[in-house]
């Protein structure tokens, strides 16, 4: 235990160490100001410029800036559903693999632009190495930035002061896939192979085994894919078993990397909102909400599996009985962290399977997804999530001091709250009516790998993953059916752009608003106990919406586990 | 010629908060509202309304299917009704006060016969066929038809059908006093009043149409409030519907009456009933102060407000300068110059010359002369020389401003002492006013004319720094007296030497930097800066243009009170802010008592979730349904009465509150719904 408290510690502390200066960092990117790398990316930047005829000075309303946001993600979608629709003729395609079936190709699609990385297909037996590389990857950090963009664009929103413009979509998005995302790939790429993940552009070996049976490896460019896999919060494995593949995973050290790769560009972001608000405070305390909220959820999880299964420890297993679906060499501890972080970040990278973790320790992965993935979060959706949440606690409770409430300055009215309830409850609704849905029809229900409550957990579970685009996943559900491929889909685009669209439509609204001077009739949201509050809004949001839900599924299951009435 | 109104706007308020007859109209009401097309106005209670109709359909179903359930079923269609009827009530309730008032105004505005000047002639017309721009005579006895600008004569008014005022006030034409307000009654001479609105558009139809509440828009923030409202609606909405599927994928199926039961107390209906009452009352708490507001956007902005303009006159001093002090010029005896003094102002009718007088009686114990006996003649005071003065044979004495008295000595020969220069300018320097008195070619001394600032208002604005509001004094006077003045007053600020123009600038760079403004007015000249001001409270003896420029008025043309308006604007988002919170804190416990109960037949392992240890399903989720009816008819007195509103910084006022309704709010329902079970038991309820 006390060596599991210790590499939890030793998580948060190298993350946080590295979020401060990342994130000042990305605030001079962001605010074009000049940083070490531009000697050698400002030559290409202006590149990419005149080539596609953006003119990086003109910045935009929040319309035009979702149109853009829209037409480059629409753009993307196109392209990479043909791409696997055609790959069985395109070249890099070592095991000659066929093209993809078109809902399956849809649903990646839309799940690698949307930043889910939900995959209802095995990567090393679908996917040819140009579709992973000119397909997936370049959807992972292009997904990625989209979502930095929209979190640039709404803290502009609450810095400027009677603006029109929230900054230019374009820039925002070549800047962060210049300047952050690309530099910091390749620095945890090679970081990786030294750990020993591979990248190669060979065909899959066969091998002859200790036993006499023939076995064949894939292989193929994996070291460059994980690292945007972790840092841009996108979880898309190469392979099917994901971060728990030896290949993709291999040491304790590549395993704290892995976790760390995920939490930092999201923790980073945070200091970024502090540095360019000029009010770092206001950053710590939105860190001091994620960091409780992170710290309950770990807590959950971790004692859950450590507690494990009683019916198995009757049988006379010995402890730690909750092992089914985990890695040896991660154990309980790396194991329960890996969970929650790459939940608690909408990443959906697994080491270990997140169906057989006991009822409530997978509770609460589900739950951090349904909270609206909003502690740490994606890259981007994490933090505009958490603002969101923010807004909405400063109107709850804000009121009660006697004054409109404003954050940071900007008054909170019928239009900011409007479209902050409409972020908060799109996601929502998807899972409950995708869930609701798929349990009374046969086209849902025939997916299922468990009855009982555990089954409906696998449903709820899809969808929050889906809507909450974090894309892990339980995997009893057969997700590869045209039902769920369209289904979820649609509840991966509804959970990205239903949410991006009104905080854009905030940013915008916010940007045009005069600040409203500070004073001490002002509600300060500076304060631990703001960070108390923003903590509690969040968790009772969540809460009073999937309780019934939950109740019927982990909740209920686990209860029945500790009485000793379910297998 | 009219009846006479009694029932004045303060009449019919008497301290007690509700009488039979409000309650009796309230109860009627109540059901009155019930009525769809109202209650669509509400969207949450509205949403329970639908629930209560579905339950009850469900209920006649049960008669012919004999369900075991009918009783159980029966009980919760009747609380869900009384839910949504408990929330009118609340409405009513609040409305009934109102609506008492305009039915005493209503009598005097019918009732009420014009004299309509037509040419030479006079006509008679009822008062609502007046027009704007027709003339009417009003003569002693007769009630004033409309509102107006006199534009011949001078009347003693007597206003108190709209102050509640009962000494009559002098109205005439020309200058700062000159408007009328339909529905007063002149008590002596004669008017001639320029009406100045159409029928419908009269203050008294304004202020009917208030109280009443028949134009009642929602406010800004209640617009805000109550879409998160709806939206949290929304997704419990889903979840409880949801839920059905759920169940019966679970191998449960949950009764319609139980699904609304659940839904009804999830959905924020603490709040959601009590809303309008809230913003209702608070209009009402400032009407009881004798302030109306024209809109409630206005008493709204009134919490926001964050700098306060107030007029020093009146509002930070008492009204007038006194004098304090007589200082002589070197080689004049005090009592020379007490005799120059007094006799000059014997005839000067200004408070600070009748200030003079008492200070040289009560100081020297001059008895005043008898003036007609030493033959004197008075020079008056001109705004051309700035003195007055008398003239007793050729002994002419003057007193004015400084400089006034300095040209005049000059003039004579003479010459100021320097010692005299000193004086004047130090008392300038403590925020008085310097005046001179001059006999022939001698200035004799100087009096010291002091602005008296009012008991206590420097605590008032300490406390209002500390609410974070930033007083700033408005004042006529030169920069040096005003920073005195400032100074013992304990204001943030002060703008000198103001004229119109500085104030509606000064209050647009506030505007500027964000800050919401709040300022009083009373002339014409203000109505610019009342107009743009955030907050601008016209004084009911002002002209008819600030009050129409200002979106609030105070009959008791108090300026003081706009602090009092500011604490009322912030106890109505305190009170909001407070039952929401509430509200949704509530639903932990609710949660608690219905899903276990919900799923006790398939799932009878749930009951671990039965942390307060419920009898029987039933029980808990009639308990919790009574319960969240219930708690609605508690909380009425509290959204009708505000809640209690201490002056103090944010950060105190958060604390207190987050601990008393958040922290409440979480365990409230726990007790009651624990408390409602035992009795349900012991009464028998199954």
């Amino acid at each position: 235990m006390a060596s599991d408290l210790l590499q939890m510690a030793l998580l948060i502390g190298a993350v946080l160490l590295a979020a401060w200066p990342l994130g000042r960092y990305m605030a001079r990117v962001f605010e074009g100001q000049r940083t070490f790398l531009d000697p050698l990316l400002r030559p290409v930047e202006r590149w990419i410029y005149r080539l596609s005829g953006v003119d990086e000075s003109r910045e935009m309303s929040w319309k035009t800036y979702a149109a853009s946001l829209l037409w480059f993600n629409g753009a993307g979608l196109a392209v990479l559903f043909l791409l696997q629709l055609v790959q069985g003729w395109l070249p890099l395609n070592p095991q000659h693999f066929p093209s993809v079936r078109w809902d399956t190709a849809l649903n990646t699609a839309v799940s690698f632009v949307t930043n889910t990385n939900w995959q209802s297909y095995a990567g090393e037996s679908t996917m040819s190495d140009l579709t992973q590389m000119a397909g997936l990857t370049v959807q992972n950090f292009l997904s990625a930035a989209t979502g930095a963009a929209v979190v640039i664009a709404l803290i502009r929103g609450l810095v400027r002061r009677q603006a029109a413009a929230i900054g230019n979509f374009w820039v925002d998005v070549t800047r962060c896939t210049l300047w952050v995302l690309l530099p910091l790939s390749l620095v945890v790429s090679l970081a990786l192979v030294s750990q020993g993940v591979i990248q190669n552009l060979g065909p899959y070996v066969t091998v002859r085994t200790l036993e006499g049976a023939g076995q064949t490896i894939p292989m193929g460019p994996v070291a460059s894919q994980e690292a945007i896999k972790m840092l841009g919060t996108n979880g898309g494995g190469f392979f099917n078993a994901n971060s728990a593949h030896p290949f993709e995973n291999p040491t304790p050290v590549s395993n704290m990397l892995e976790m760390w790769s995920i939490l930092v560009l999201p923790a980073a972001l945070v200091f970024t909102f502090g540095r360019m608000t000029g009010k770092p405070r206001q950053g710590a305390v939105i860190l001091g909400a994620m960091l409780l909220l992170f710290a309950l959820a770990l807590a959950g999880t971790y004692l859950s599996e450590r507690a494990g299964n009683p019916l198995l420890a009757q049988m006379g297993v010995q402890a730690p009985t909750a092992m089914e679906g985990k890695e040896v060499r991660f154990g309980i501890g790396q194991s329960a962290l890996f969970s929650v972080v790459t939940t608690a970040v909408s990443c959906g990278a697994v080491n270990n399977m997140h169906d057989s973790l006991t009822p409530l320790g997978g509770m609460v992965p589900m739950l951090l997804m349904m909270l609206g993935e909003v502690v740490f979060g994606g890259i981007g959706s994490g933090l505009y999530g958490m603002l969101v949440f923010a807004l909405m606690t400063v109107f709850l409770v804000g009121l009660m001091v006697g004054r409109t409430p404003e954050y940071l300055g900007k008054k909170i009215e019928a239009r900011e709250v409007k479209l902050a309830t409409l972020a908060v409850i799109v996601p929502a609704a998807t899972i409950l009516t995708g869930a609701a849905v798929s349990v009374v029809t046969p086209a849902g229900l025939s997916s299922l790998g468990n009855p009982g409550p555990h089954g409906l957990s696998e449903v709820l579970y899809a969808f929050a993953s889906g809507a909450g685009n974090n894309g892990s996943a339980f995997g009893g559900l057969n997700a590869g059916t045209l039902y769920y491929n369209l289904a979820i889909a649609l509840a991966m685009w509804i959970g990205r752009f239903g949410v991006i669209l009104p905080v854009l439509g905030i940013a915008g609204s916010l940007a045009a608003k005069k600040p409203v001077p500070e004073g001490p009739g002002t509600f300060r949201t500076d304060t631990s106990l703001f960070s108390l509050l923003l903590a509690a809004t969040v968790l009772l949001v969540g809460a009073l919406t999937f309780f019934p839900a939950l109740a019927l599924g982990p909740v209920v299951e686990h209860i029945m586990m500790w009485l000793g009435t379910a297998a | 010629m009219t009846e006479r109104a009694d029932e004045t706007l303060r009449g019919a308020n008497p301290g007690k908060m509700f009488t039979r007859e409000v309650l009796r109209e309230a109860f009627k009401e109540s059901f009155r509202k019930l009525d769809p097309r109202v209650q669509w106005r509400n969207p949450v209670m509205f949403i329970v309304e639908i629930g209560s109709l579905l339950t009850t359909l469900f209920v006649a179903a049960d008669v012919f299917r004999h369900r075991a359930e009918f009783w159980f079923d029966l009980q919760l269609a009747i609380w869900l009704w009384l839910t949504v009827l408990f929330a009118n009530f609340a409405e009513s309730l609040a409305e009934g006060r109102g609506k008492a008032q305009a039915a005493a105004l209503r009598r005097t505005r019918s009732q009420t016969v014009a004299k309509k000047v037509v040419g030479d002639r006079i006509e008679m017309v009822p008062a609502t066929a007046l027009r704007k721009g027709d003339v009417v005579l009003v003569e002693a006895g007769d009630i004033i038809p409309g509102d107006g600008e006199v534009i011949e004569g001078l009347a003693s008014v007597d206003e108190s059908a709209v102050t509640g005022e009962s000494a009559p006030v002098i109205r005439e034409s020309g200058g700062d006093r000159s408007s009328v307000t339909g529905g007063t009654r002149v008590l002596s001479d004669w008017i001639r009043v320029r009406i100045a609105a159409d029928p419908g558009e009269t203050f008294l139809d304004r202020m009917i149409g208030l109280v009443e509440g028949a134009k009642r828009q929602k406010t800004p923030n209640e617009v805000a409030l109550t879409i998160l409202l709806v939206g949290l609606s929304i997704i419990l909405l889903l979840s409880v519907i949801t839920l059905a599927p759920f169940a019966l994928y679970s191998g449960a199926s949950p009764s319609i009456p139980v699904l609304v039961a659940l839904l009804v107390c999830l959905i924020p209906t603490t709040i959601g009933g009590l809303l309008s009452a809230i913003g209702i009352a608070g209009m009402d708490r400032l009407l009881k102060r004798n302030v109306l507001a024209m809109s409630g956007r206005a008493v709204e902005a009134a919490g926001d407000v964050d700098v306060l303009l107030l007029d020093k006159t009146g509002t930070i001093t008492l009204g007038n300068r006194m004098a304090t002090e007589l200082i002589p010029a070197p080689g004049v005896t005090p009592d020379e110059l007490a005799v120059a003094a007094q006799l000059a102002s014997l005839a000067d009718e200004t408070p600070e010359g009748r200030s003079i007088v008492r200070l040289i009686k009560e100081q020297f114990q001059l008895r005043e002369p008898d003036v007609k006996a030493i033959g004197a003649t008075f020079v008056p005071f001109s705004a051309h020389t700035r003195m007055s003065g008398v003239d007793v044979g050729r002994w002419r004495i003057r007193k004015g401003a400084p400089d006034a008295i300095a040209a005049y000595v000059r003039e004579q020969g003479g010459e100021v002492p320097q010692e005299v220069s000193r004086e004047v300018e130090r008392i300038a320097k403590q925020g008085g006013t310097p005046l001179l008195v001059a006999s022939d070619d001698r200035v004799l001394g100087t009096v010291y004319l002091k602005d008296i600032v009012k008991g206590g208002i420097k605590e008032r604005f300490a406390t209002l720094r500390k609410m974070g509001i930033k007083t700033v004094m408005i004042t006529g006077d030169n920069p040096l007296t005003a920073a005195a003045i400032a100074a013992e007053a304990g204001v943030d600020d002060f703008l000198a030497e103001a004229t119109p123009e500085a104030k509606l600038a000064r209050i647009r760079e506030y505007q500027a930097q964000g800050h919401l403004v709040a300022m009083t007015g009373d002339g014409t000249n203000d109505a610019p800066a009342l107009a743009q001001a955030d907050v601008g409270m016209a004084m009911n003896s002002g002209t008819q243009a600030a009050k129409e420029a200002g979106n609030m008025v105070d009959l008791d043309s108090d300026p003081t009170k706009l602090i009092e308006v500011v604490e009322i604007g912030k106890q109505l988002l305190i009170t909001r802010g407070a039952l929401t919170t509430f509200s949704i804190a509530n639903d932990v416990a609710k949660y608690f008592a219905i899903i276990p109960a919900m799923f006790s037949a398939t799932y009878p392992q749930l009951n671990l979730l039965n942390v307060m240890g419920l009898s029987t399903p039933h029980n808990a989720i009639l308990a919790a349904v009574v319960f969240n009816a219930l708690i609605i008819l508690v909380l009425v007195p509290l959204a009708l009465r505000g809640v209690r509103y201490r002056p103090s910084g944010a950060d105190a006022l958060l604390r207190r509150n987050l601990l008393i309704y958040g922290l409440g709010g979480l365990a409230a329902p726990f007790v009651g719904i624990k408390l409602l079970d035992l009795v349900f038991t012991a009464v028998g309820i199954r």
